[in-house]
């Protein structure tokens, strides 16, 4: 910073060189000018899409419901889907053979069965039993075998009022979540530094803690990009919810219109346009998370350092 | 302070560790040298059980390190248990290992407030401090990645002595730095010794370990191939391979 004032150095002469022309830019920005012109007049002068129609019924209450039990849905099913994940993950690297096998075999299964076969399913458990009760394993077996009357059951719920619509579909999407969440998870505990664990660990916290606060917020930065895939696909997976069946649900709310009113293809525009719309909340929220956790990893200055900056540079200059 | 008697570490079928024995006492300063592959960084591990160790005995203060004999038998302690002894045993790695979402201050804050349950505010304002000691008040809110290997090794061993340690582990702590940065962290611990911490340091710096060394342990091969005062070592090896090491490195 401290130059000599009193000779000051000839500017050095700028370069002024001819720039390489890039013709096949000009050329591919035509092609692509043209396309999107004939696009957008195809949109503009088909009578089908019937834009009026479509902006009507897009916002109409049971498509405005449909799409809360979409968000709603996706949410939940992730936040399980994720904390099941967790568990999941920490299990499979667990050194218990038998922990990390059952984890194993849960993400074997519920990675080969297709989501609508799931939602299928868990809205049939209640033909698989009609009374769900809580209580101690093998009860009557155990209560038999001493000569005893009765059982040990203290929660009982009815499988046919449970196992249908809402819950129903929650807890097929949520399981089959589930999986595919444990695996990023274990992807992003394994990205961290050994070093990081051992440092903890060298300062006395407990494993738990060192998960905690070490590990898993440092891994968040390699299992948010991925997860923010797994929440759209989400998103989208809500539309198998017919299979149990939910029916206030965004995209069978909108096609029920365009069937009732023939009007087949604005309310399929509809939905296109409603999950680009609510896709594109997700990337927000995705964003501001990815900026949570990259803390300490960009050249960002915090605001701390902005204002500790600041004060050096007023201070310097007295 | 440390006790070793015999102690033993594989690693699978090679043994890194062929029967070390050696005691530091309080306030003493030793110094490890040997050339890579000696041991010398695993039986720092295994201080703190970061290893552990095959066969011999280990003690800091009077504790077994990572058991409990009980009945003629060796258990091993909880996680818990274990956790509990390396608190008073600060650590510093070659690498730093610091926490990179966190600032400095929070590096050094971290661990009184989540393991001794030291209040927020009270460890906040040791954690300033400590990085004052160290000559760090100004990068005091920097994330690990916005300082020099230096500042970083400097935030480290502030980070260790937050939890005000009977011993501290150093484990080749200037051997990842730039030549120019590596005064800074010695001054560090030159301060430290002078205060009168107890300090196992593995290293290559056997100027520092001439000046601020009470020990010079040697080691080759996972044995201890001679210990002394540190000037007399250095300077009237007794030992070939003693010899043929320095020789290499002085």
């Amino acid at each position: 910073m401290s130059v000599d004032q009193s000779t000051p150095p000839a500017p050095p002469e700028q370069i002024r060189a001819v720039p390489v022309r890039h013709p096949g830019r000009w050329i591919a920005t035509a092609v692509i000018a043209v396309l999107a012109a004939m696009f957008i007049h195809m949109l503009a002068t088909n009578p089908v899409f019937q834009w009026d129609f479509m902006v009507d019924n897009m916002f109409s209450d049971p498509v405005l419901r449909g799409a809360r039990t979409t968000l709603i849905m996706t949410v939940l099913a992730m936040a399980i889907g994720i904390l099941l994940g967790i568990v999941l993950a920490v299990m499979r690297l667990s050194a218990n053979p038998v922990v990390s096998g059952a984890a194993w075999v849960y993400i074997w299964f519920f990675r080969a069965i297709p989501r609508i076969v799931l939602l299928f399913f868990s809205a049939s458990l209640g033909a698989l039993y009609s009374t769900y009760e809580l209580g101690f394993p093998f009860d009557q077996q155990l209560m038999d075998l001493f000569g005893f009357e009765g059982d040990w059951r203290f929660l009982s719920l009815d499988g046919n009022d449970i196992f249908r619509g809402f819950v129903a579909g929650l807890l097929g999407l949520a399981l089959s979540e589930g999986a595919y969440a444990a695996e990023i998870v274990r992807a992003g505990i394994q990205s961290v530094d050994p070093g990081q664990a051992e440092a903890a660990q060298a300062l006395g916290m407990s494993r738990g803690k060192t998960m905690r606060r070490i590990v898993l917020p440092q891994a968040m930065r390699v299992i948010i990009p991925p997860m923010g895939n797994e929440t759209i696909a989400m998103l989208k997976d809500t539309s198998l919810l017919i299979a149990v069946p939910v029916t206030n649900e965004l995209n069978f709310q909108l096609r029920a219109i365009g069937s009732r009113t023939f009007q087949v293809i604005p309310m399929a525009v509809a939905s296109i346009l409603w999950y680009l719309a609510l896709a594109s909340l997700l990337m927000i929220g995705q964003h501001f998370l990815e900026k949570r956790f990259s803390r300490g990893f960009g050249n960002r200055e915090t605001r701390q350092q902005r204002a500790a900056r600041r004060a050096r540079d007023v201070g310097s200059t007295h | 302070m440390v006790k070793a008697e015999g102690v033993h570490k594989s690693f699978g079928h090679v043994e890194v560790l062929k029967g070390i024995d050696l005691e530091v006492a309080p306030r003493e300063v030793m110094c490890i040298v040997g050339p890579s592959g000696s041991g010398k960084s695993t039986f720092l591990r295994c201080i703190n059980h970061l290893e552990r160790i095959n066969a011999g005995r280990l003690w800091v203060n009077g504790h077994l390190v990572g058991y409990r004999e009980k009945g003629g038998r060796l258990h091993e302690l909880r996680d818990a248990e274990v956790a509990a002894q390396r608190r008073d045993i600060g650590m510093v790695f070659q690498r730093f290992n610091l926490f990179p979402h966190m600032t400095a201050l929070e590096n050094v804050v971290e661990a009184p407030v989540q393991v001794k349950g030291v209040g927020r505010a009270e460890a906040r304002e040791r954690g300033v401090a400590l990085l004052e000691r160290v000559g760090l008040a100004d990068r005091v809110h920097n994330y690990p990645n916005q300082l020099s290997g230096g500042q970083q090794q400097r935030v480290a061993i502030a980070r260790a002595l937050a939890m005000e340690p009977q011993l501290m582990l150093f484990d080749e702590p200037t051997s990842a730095l730039d030549p120019e940065l590596v005064g800074e962290v010695l001054d560090v611990m030159r301060g430290l010794a002078a205060d009168g911490m107890t300090m196992v340091v593995v290293t290559h710096e056997m100027g520092f370990a001439r000046e601020v060394g009470d020990t010079l342990v040697f080691m080759d091969d996972g044995v201890i191939v001679e210990s002394g005062d540190p000037r007399s070592v250095l300077t009237d090896p007794q030992h070939e391979r003693t010899r043929a090491f320095l020789s290499k490195v002085l």
